[in-house]
């Protein structure tokens, strides 16, 4: 068993490559879990730092600082009274949710988290991830439609009209990108993540900033586009609650919104990885050949756990700030049982065979949580686009400037 | 079992061929007529993609020209039914008949 | 990579294709009809990649499933009214229709079976890593001028498709 484990973590392929479904099998489990935290987390994270940038608190009553308040809303919405409208088409309406999860998790077989950490590499896996995020919209049509209402009708169709129309800026950042791949040694270019991420390593830059204006053009982009892509603020008037009622799923109550719900955190954590491993060169740690040599990668190697390490420290710190009253003993207990745990994974993290391992999936994660921590921002920074200036945008500013850098970029990599 | 040949494929692009046929032929709301027709069009692919595994990729480039053109082709019909229905609002094809004698 | 279960997927997906077909054809409301074309749609993307097509797979995937059937979805939500599904649903020669596509049918299987000793049955060896690359260097090598004509037919589209939905031209 254990030299099972053992040859399988020494393999130099994808298990969907190596037709292993066991362990294919294994990879989409992990990814079901570590989805689910990271929609759990994302919600804490959410409440506390819009929290923090309007000057308040945030949930601190649940759990120690509110770390709880997930587990408190999963559980309301589970067992919240299940309704239906009574004139809605019922199957439609069943069936919506479904769509919207399916889409949102079968984005994540392609999505590389290392090298050989990936359900499958598709020869084409870009056009797989955008094929799938496109049937998203049709989801949400159904969901608009079967709620025989108005306010969601409304949602529904603004907000796939929206989606619609930057997903054609989201094309055109990406061709770019995939355009930029086929500058290496051998000429050919391709669509699969890995080896994106690969001609990266090859090229020894990330495409960001490659031919420096054109790269970061086409990377804003496609950061605006996909904002866009996953109805977020600013661009989130077909689910705002002052504009149209919480738009196309009103009439969805209990668990059926919260699948919506998932959905859509899934989504975001999806277009972000795209992004990453589009432009920020996926797994790979910054400055690998800069700073090469063997002090630098153990200096790096130890990243992973200084993190964890630093995360048990504030758990220690609110632990210590914790009003001195017995009303709130379990909930020190609690933050410092957290603390306590949060350090010993930092400590596992030292380990050599643990260190070398997780250093992809660890830099992958950092730039993922780098760009919730942006979706987070915007929804705290930026005012609400009107509908017509929110097409507007997508088809008179992000679509031209998306030709104009594909152009470029062709023009370049001839020239250059 | 027998091995999954070429001629199975076929018989499947022929099956979703008559399907779409019968759906142009008998039925009367003009929407679902169209999207008959991309039935037809979608067999047609499958035959080519099918045939492409055998004599080369020619198939799989004209299929994806084919997909091209079902798009052009269901904006402009769908277009032309919106301009129908804001004259005459109905979508039923037997009422189609405004240059009838 | 080795095919897994080509057998059982074949049979699951051109089931699934062929039922959704009748589906289409066959349901009251046009939204179920745009459903099950979706789902057929996405059965011969997966019949697609069976045939180590999955660059026509993606296309298909893209274009038609998530660009053409929300335009048909969009469409039928502006000109959907209750009246036309109380309606007669098949008009007065289905029989007719039927038998005339039946007859076809017919014709294609007849075609195909005493025909098979004309196609040869060697798999051409289609590498499925590169499938990408080839169709690219085909697509702007030997089918470079009928790419420039697709992409001008669309652009007639376009022009054809905003002229007629306006409202006052």
């Amino acid at each position: 068993m254990v030299e099972y484990i053992k040859s399988y973590l020494d393999s130099t392929t994808t298990p969907g490559q190596a037709g292993n479904m066991f362990w294919a099998s294994v990879y989409i489990l992990l990814i079901f879990l570590g989805l689910s935290v990271a929609v759990i987390a994302m919600n804490w994270l959410e409440r506390k730092i819009l929290a923090h940038m309007q000057v308040r608190l945030g949930p601190m009553r649940v759990g120690p600082h509110g770390l709880l308040q997930p587990i408190a809303d999963a559980i309301k919405l589970l067992i919240k009274e299940d309704i239906m409208p009574s004139q809605a088409d019922a199957f439609v309406f069943w069936v919506a949710p479904i769509v919207v999860v399916i889409t949102a998790f079968t984005v994540f077989i392609v999505v590389p988290f290392g090298p050989t950490h990936a359900v499958t590499d598709m020869n084409i896996g870009v056009l797989f991830m955008l094929g799938v995020s496109s049937l998203s919209v049709l989801g949400i049509v159904m969901a608009g439609w079967a709620s025989n209402s108005h306010y969601p009708l409304m949602g529904a169709l603004r907000s796939s009209a929206q989606m619609v129309s930057y997903e054609i800026a989201m094309g055109l950042a990406v061709v770019s990108a995939v355009l930029m791949t086929s500058l290496n040694a051998t000429g050919t270019g391709t669509l699969s993540m890995i080896g994106i991420v690969q001609s990266q390593q090859a090229q020894q830059i990330w495409f960001a900033f490659k031919f420096f204006p054109l790269g970061l053009i086409a990377f804003f982009v496609f950061a605006v586009a996909m904002v866009a892509e996953t109805n977020r603020a600013p661009f989130d008037l077909p689910e705002a609650e002052s504009e149209l009622t919480a738009g196309f799923h009103t009439e969805y109550s209990g668990f059926r919104w919260s699948l919506f719900f998932l959905a859509e955190y899934s989504a975001m954590i999806a277009v972000s990885s795209i992004a990453v491993t589009l432009w920020l060169g996926g797994w790979l740690r910054p400055f690998p050949h800069l700073l090469s040599g063997s002090t630098w990668d153990l200096g790096f190697s130890l990243l992973p756990g200084i993190t964890f390490l630093l995360l048990g420290l504030m758990a220690f710190v609110g632990v210590f700030r914790m009003p001195k009253h017995p009303y709130f003993r379990v909930q020190t207990i609690g933050l410092g049982g957290f603390g306590v745990v949060l350090g010993l994974i930092g400590l596992l993290l030292f380990l050599p065979p643990v260190r070398d391992r997780i250093q992809d999936i660890f830099w992958f994660a950092a730039k993922v949580a780098f760009f919730m921590y942006l979706y987070i921002w915007y929804r705290g920074t930026f005012p609400r686009y009107r509908f017509d200036q929110l097409m507007k945008v997508g088809w008179k500013v992000l679509l031209p400037v998306g030709i104009g850098v594909l152009i470029l970029t062709a023009v370049a990599g001839v020239l250059l | 079992m027998v091995p999954i040949t070429t001629l199975h494929y076929l018989v499947v692009a022929a099956a979703l061929f008559v399907l779409g046929v019968i759906g142009v032929l008998t039925r009367r709301n003009v929407v679902i007529v169209l999207m008959s027709i991309e039935l037809i069009l979608n067999a047609v692919n499958l035959n080519l993609v099918a045939f492409s595994r055998i004599y080369g990729l020619h198939g799989q480039i004209f299929a994806i020209f084919v997909i091209t053109d079902a798009a052009a082709e269901a904006a402009v019909g769908l277009g032309i039914l919106i301009a129908f229905f804001r004259n005459k609002e109905t979508v039923n094809m037997d009422e189609v008949d405004l240059l009838k004698w | 990579m080795q095919p897994v279960a080509t057998t059982f997927f074949f049979y699951f997906l051109s089931g699934l294709t062929l039922i959704a077909g009748v589906l289409v054809i066959t349901r009251r409301n046009p939204i179920h009809s745009a459903l099950a074309l979706i789902l057929a749609l996405l059965g011969q993307a997966g019949l697609y990649l069976m045939l180590y097509a999955p660059f026509v797979a993606g296309v298909q995937i893209i274009l038609y499933a998530g660009g053409i059937m929300v335009l048909f979805l969009f469409v039928i939500m502006l000109v959907n009214i209750e009246k036309s599904q109380r309606e007669e649903q098949f008009n007065k020669q289905w029989v007719v229709g039927i038998l005339a596509a039946v007859a076809l049918g017919v014709l294609f299987v007849l075609v195909y079976t005493k025909g098979r000793s004309l196609f040869p049955e060697r798999v051409a060896q289609l590498p499925e890593q590169s499938n990408t690359q080839e169709i690219a260097v085909m697509l702007y090598g030997n089918y470079m001028f009928t790419f420039e004509i697709a992409s001008l037919l669309l652009l007639v589209a376009i022009i054809g498709a905003v002229v007629m939905a306006k409202k006052r031209i």
